[in-house]
């Protein structure tokens, strides 16, 4: 967890640092329990294996919803709002892979109100397999005093 | 902004077009159980949500993580009296029944977010369908493309998120 991102910190192009997390048969699981998603493809093997023609259990889409804010988090800190997501599954994670997230920044944008609008893409990948590619804007503040969290009604417009 | 939809459309998918459906309000009040639980599956070490100081300094309380507000609406495994399972996202699949189209995939997931979600708060959501394609063949099969939309807002009626889909319904060709 970075100490609170700054507009100032952020310009087009730049890439975020990049998380690696490895995928455990726990980490599915658990996701999928936390995102109250009790469908038998994200916790029974031989459902997965044998209905579904899947190589195991796969992360469900809610649970990587959050993987993906908490890695814009990590960079904005706790300051940084979510503003909007995008996400297109492409394929499946699987316990065994390496979860890597890489993020480039596509655009910035003032809102005049002490905050900006940072456009991020994000790929996660896992080996040779893109997985899930993401948008995502995120509120930050422009000067130390600001909160993007503040902002209400028509000053927040993601 | 939505897409134009197909003019060959059963009368009664057609007057779905625009119109709330399936308002349903949460089955519990929203509770950080969930939300801990979550910060953990991710490792997530944001203070904004384990630190009671930095949330009343930021957000002036305990709120929960903006990505999980399709947690809240997700129906229990099993419930006193239910003879069938329960189904989220109900609209897709009577889009599925009506149309004619057994099969279907997600392509799009798109989260807006507004107000943010507290514990103790009530939630109400609404589904709309904002259109459907004329038939097109793509390499699953034969469907149609619709867009459609699930809107939350709390106890306040303040808006706190909308979730838009793309379904490609289709029969294998």
């Amino acid at each position: 967890m970075s100490a609170d991102l700054l507009m100032s910190d952020v310009s087009e192009g730049m890439d975020l640092p990049v998380l690696e997390k490895d995928v455990k048969p726990v980490t599915v699981v658990l996701g999928a329990m936390a995102s109250r998603d009790w469908r038998p493809q994200h916790h029974d093997y031989k459902f997965a294996t044998g209905n579904n023609g899947l190589d195991d259990i796969i992360m469900n889409t809610p649970n990587l919803a959050a993987w993906f804010e908490r890695y814009l988090t990590d960079w904005t800190g706790p300051k940084g709002r979510l503003g909007r997501i995008k996400f297109r599954m492409r394929d499946s994670v699987y316990p065994g892979d390496t979860m890597q997230f890489a993020g480039k920044v596509t655009g910035v944008e003032s809102t005049g109100k002490g905050v900006g609008w940072v456009d991020v893409a994000i790929e996660l990948t896992a080996g040779d397999k893109r997985c899930v590619g993401c948008e995502a804007r995120i509120a930050v503040p422009e000067i130390a005093e600001a909160n993007p969290w503040k902002l209400k009604g028509d000053d927040w417009k993601p | 902004m939505a897409a134009k939809s197909a003019d060959d459309l059963p009368e009664e998918v057609q007057s779905w077009i625009g119109q709330d459906r399936y308002t349903e309000k949460t089955g519990f009040p929203i509770e950080m159980g969930y939300v801990l639980t979550t910060l953990s599956a991710t490792q997530n070490g944001n203070p904004l949500y384990w630190d009671e100081k930095v949330a009343n300094e930021l957000t002036e309380g305990p709120i929960t993580l903006p990505s999980m507000v399709s947690v809240w609406f997700r129906p229990h495994d099993w419930s006193p009296g239910r003879t069938e399972p329960a189904v989220a996202l109900q609209l897709h699949f009577d889009l599925k029944d009506r149309l004619g189209l057994p099969e279907a995939v997600m392509s799009d997931n798109t989260i807006v977010f507004g107000e943010p979600i507290r514990p103790g708060d009530a939630l109400t959501t609404t589904q709309i369908l904002y259109s459907v394609s004329p038939l097109k063949t793509t390499k699953l099969g034969t469907g149609r493309f619709w867009e459609f939309g699930v809107r939350t807002v709390n106890q306040k009626g303040e808006f706190c998120a909308e979730e838009r889909y793309t379904g490609f319904g289709y029969n294998r060709d």
